[in-house]
């Protein structure tokens, strides 16, 4: 809006503005730290950082038994997508279009675990595995990894469903085409955008998923537990290179993933969680 | 409501320096967009001015410059003698009537009317009070304590009327209030709306770009265009007496006849008729209801001729009729509705029905 | 629309699976919370109240279980006063960079929660980033303690990590405001600050409910934080469950403590939605 505003008003904008300058500030404080250090020849810690070196990030290459939990969390991601997403794609139509008994308690359940602190459904998992005398391992993580990204997999189609024309679907089917083609030549293509956006975020929040992964770990850790480990022994500077570089990747894939809704249109995620998760 | 003396002086457009609102070459630039050029145009106390325009007129924009969400690039806007557009809009005695109505959803319609009162701290009953009257007035009594989302579109124009008209401005603006309103809906709001204004006898800015709407309800009419004012006058003079063109054909149907003036005589094609202007070309415009269909009483200056019936538009008590003459004129006549219009007519028109018009200038 | 095959086949493989990875688990949860724990460290299936009898009169658990609550109330108040004004800005002031400051905001919310935590510890311990630049600042001339293994710690992590969270919904609602009641407020008279508490603050409430029981209830679940940077005074009532599944083993009394967090989590949303609903005029 364009119109003159009183000078009251015109202060309260400059407070915002700082405000807002502090907020930033505070949020990506950590991160920049945690990036200058890694650079830090003297290692965590200490003022002013000095002895720019590429150390840290040296040793880190060198660390087999990171890259071997990289590995297995890229195992893990990728698993976890092809679950929530073949359960979620499903589930994002059942809501957005058929009526059945139970769908409200069915709503509230796909998309509890957004909400719900990661070790409730840790644990209920640990509980069911141990009932069903299923030793933990990278497929019980896959397993709590998918169940738990369903919901964000529903959430991402189903907004992606909204956006839909449904008179294109109902062209299709006019010109005499049938549900499955329909699905396959229609829909689908439609909810492209989506599903590679959600694919996107399922597996970067994977790769970063810990806490159901502390209860569900078996013999193998994946990239985040294998830095709880380091960090639970003590503080060593390759961990800031490490945790650099995840920032550089979540940074792309968060970047990429923007711009993929953008271009669909659909730049709100909260809106739809309101509105579901509630 | 405008006294004969000032109704008089405004049929040509001006006004005497008394105005209530005087914009003073407001012009309006939208990054590379010229939205408004230059427009000064004088409101008085108690009229009720219409400005109408086709969207991207400009029309809006000018409203919103009054109204103080835009502030114009150039030019000034005094209200009584005093600068208004240095003022932000919660300091000016203008209130709007926005398009969507724009009620406060959370608030019931009782608290959306009183709104502007609690913000000027107002005695509660004094609110109460002047609320009442309000609602009274538009007719919304019974639903003083419905939400906006529960009532009709008609009901919530009525009360976002009557918020606007409880804090008693010197000027009320409504920006196309009727738009979103069913035909026979609006008719009926028009004449609630004129009538509304002469009964509070504050002076209404109100946008259209239904020139119907505009003729029905206004003093005066400003017809905008491409950011231009192409002509301020009263409904009727601006109908019987268009400026340009556009005006003409903007405003009702016409006829444009390019007529050449030479030795006293107009010539248009085969039609001639005698008339004492210098010579030159001029574009006229000749309104169908002005073309009757020759009887054998017709007044010796008629101007007369002959022509086939192409196509007819039934409009209930009339018609219009299309007519191909054999010197290559085509016209629209507006006839009595008969069904036994056909084939080839003849058709008389009076000359000084023919009314000079401007081209209206081009637009970058 | 659509046939019965079709929506069988699209309601049928999520609601399998997620009755059985989901709903099952948590009534299995439910069950555990009544078994015991035998001599030789083996659940037994014996039923019994005893678990949550020990829950009410076992003073750390209620302690910690407060604390907590605490906790958590201090991170979504710090997070909701960070988080609005960014929003109210965001959405009302920041116009052509709107998009920019959008992506700036939940950039952080997406990278590793772990890699965060672990940040804070680096600049709060006391030959950390802060401690060190106080101390040459000639600020302060010791470390100062209570930065890191405190609930200070753990609350100023929590609130970094949750602000995004609740300034998400609160953007949403704020976006959602027709920009011509704020102009129609405006033209009855009323200033930018009559406007906001009269208009925009009453509609942003159900952002604000949202957000507000995101970072409650994330946070008092939370155990990552107190276990990285508590230390023994910022214990929260997750540790403990995490400790009875771990070294302290009592699963059937973790189990009683978990699945009174689950009722506790999801009655908090029960009745934050009901609010909500109470707020929401389109």
């Amino acid at each position: 809006m364009d119109f003159l505003m009183s000078a009251g008003a015109l202060r309260s904008s400059r407070w915002l503005t700082l405000h807002a300058i502090l907020v930033f500030a505070f949020l990506y404080l950590p991160i920049a730290v945690l990036i200058v250090y890694s650079f830090n020849g003297p290692g965590v810690g200490g003022f002013p950082p000095r002895d720019l070196t590429l150390d840290w990030y040296r040793t880190l290459f060198a660390d087999g038994a990171i890259w071997e939990s990289v590995g297995n969390s890229l195992l893990v991601a990728a698993c976890a997508v092809a679950i929530a997403l073949g359960l979620g794609i499903p589930a994002a139509l059942a809501l957005d279009r058929a009526q059945f008994p139970g769908k409200a308690v069915f709503r509230r359940l796909v998309l509890l675990p957004l909400i719900l602190p990661g070790i409730i459904t840790g644990l209920s998992l640990l509980m069911l595995f141990n009932e069903g005398h299923i030793k933990l391992s990278l497929l019980t993580i896959v397993l709590g990894h998918g169940t738990a990204l369903i919901s964000v997999a529903t959430t991402e189609v189903f907004a992606g469903l909204q956006k839909l024309d449904r008179a294109q679907e109902e062209a299709s089917l006019d010109l005499g085409a049938n549900y499955w083609q329909t699905f396959l030549r229609i829909t689908l293509p439609n909810l492209k955008l989506s599903i590679i956006g959600a694919a996107l975020l399922i597996f970067t929040l994977s790769m970063d998923e810990i806490a159901v992964s502390f209860f569900l770990i078996g013999r193998n850790n994946t990239l985040p537990l294998e830095i709880w480990g380091r960090l639970r022994r003590g503080i060593t500077p390759e961990i800031n290179a490490i945790s650099t570089i995840i920032f550089v990747f979540s940074l792309t894939a968060i970047t990429l993933w923007y711009r993929l809704r953008k271009a669909e249109g659909t730049t709100e995620v909260a809106a739809e969680l309101i509105d579901t998760a509630g | 409501m405008l006294t004969k003396d000032q109704s008089e002086s405004t049929a040509s457009g001006t006004l005497d320096s008394a105005a209530l609102l005087d914009i003073r070459k407001v012009a309006k630039t939208f990054g590379q967009s010229v939205v408004l050029r230059e427009i000064s145009l004088k409101v008085a106390e108690g009229e009720f001015l219409t400005i109408l325009g086709e969207s991207g007129s400009g029309k809006t924009t000018l409203l919103r410059i009054i109204a103080g969400f835009e502030s114009a690039t150039s030019g000034e806007v005094c209200m009584k003698g005093e600068r208004l557009d240095l003022l932000p809009p919660y300091k000016r005695r203008v209130n709007t009537v926005f398009q969507h109505y724009a009620l406060f959803p959370h608030l019931t319609v009782e608290q959306n009317v009183g709104y502007g009162l609690r913000v000027e701290k107002q005695a509660e009953s004094e609110i109460t009070a002047r609320v009442e009257q309000a609602l009274a007035r538009v007719k919304m009594t019974a639903h003083a304590k419905a939400k906006p989302s529960k009532i009709s579109g008609g009901q919530q124009q009525r009360v976002a009327l009557a918020r606007a008209l409880v804090k008693r401005p010197q000027l009320l603006l409504l920006d196309e209030p009727l738009s979103a309103l069913d035909a026979n809906l609006r008719r009926q709001m028009q004449v609630e709306l004129k009538s509304l204004q002469r009964e509070v006898g504050i002076a209404f800015v109100f946008v259209t770009h239904d020139q119907e709407e505009a003729m029905v309800m206004s003093d005066r009419i400003a017809l905008l265009r491409m950011g231009e004012l192409e002509q301020v006058a009263s409904p009727r003079d601006i109908y019987s007496r268009p400026a340009t063109a556009y005006t003409a054909q903007f405003i009702g149907h016409t006829n444009l006849l390019q007529t050449v003036a030479q030795g006293g005589i107009v010539r248009c094609n085969s039609l001639s008729w005698p008339a004492p202007i210098p010579d030159g070309p001029a574009l006229r415009s000749l309104r169908p209801e002005n073309i009757k269909v020759a009887g054998s009483s017709g007044s010796q200056d008629a101007v007369r001729f002959r022509g086939k019936l192409q196509h007819r538009a039934f409009h209930g008590s009339t018609e219009l009729l299309q007519i191909e003459c054999a010197d290559g004129l085509s016209f629209s006549v507006r006839a009595p509705a008969r069904s036994d219009w056909q084939g080839e007519l003849e058709f008389e028109f009076d000359p000084a029905d023919a009314v000079a018009v401007r081209e209206s200038a081009e637009r970058p | 629309m659509f046939t019965r095959a079709y929506r069988t086949v699209i309601t049928m493989p999520p609601l399998l699976w997620v009755s059985l990875f989901l709903l099952a688990p948590y009534l299995l949860m439910f069950c555990y919370s009544f078994w015991s724990l035998s001599a030789s460290q083996t659940i037994v299936h014996s039923w019994s109240l005893e678990n949550y009898r020990q829950l009410l009169s076992v003073e750390v658990y209620w302690q910690t279980l407060l604390r907590s609550m605490w906790i958590a109330a201090r991170v979504m108040l710090f997070s909701l006063l960070l988080g609005y004004p960014l929003a109210y800005f965001l959405s009302f002031r920041a116009a052509a960079r709107k998009d920019l400051f959008y992506q700036l905001v939940i950039i952080p919310l997406w990278v590793s929660y772990l890699v965060r935590a672990y940040a804070w510890k680096t600049i709060l311990g006391s030959d950390g980033v802060l401690n060190t630049l106080l101390q040459y600042a000639h600020l302060t001339s010791h470390p100062l303690d209570f930065l890191l293994y405190s609930p200070f710690a753990v609350v100023l992590t929590l609130t970094h990590i949750y602000t995004p969270f609740t300034f998400l919904p609160i953007y949403a609602s704020l976006e959602h405001i027709p920009r011509n009641l704020v102009e129609a407020s405006h033209d009855l008279g009323a200033s930018p600050a009559q406007t906001f508490w009269r208009v925009i603050f009453p509609l942003s409430i159900p952002g604000v409910l949202a957000g507000a029981t995101f970072a409650f209830v994330l946070s008092l679940g939370d155990f990552l934080a107190p276990l990285l940077l508590g230390g023994p005074s910022g214990i929260m009532i997750s540790n403990i469950v995490v400790s009875l599944f771990g070294a302290a083993y009592n699963w059937p009394l973790g189990a009683a403590i978990s699945f009174c967090m689950l009722v506790l989590v999801v009655s908090l949303l029960f009745f934050s939605e009901r609010l909500e609903k109470k707020w929401i005029f389109s």
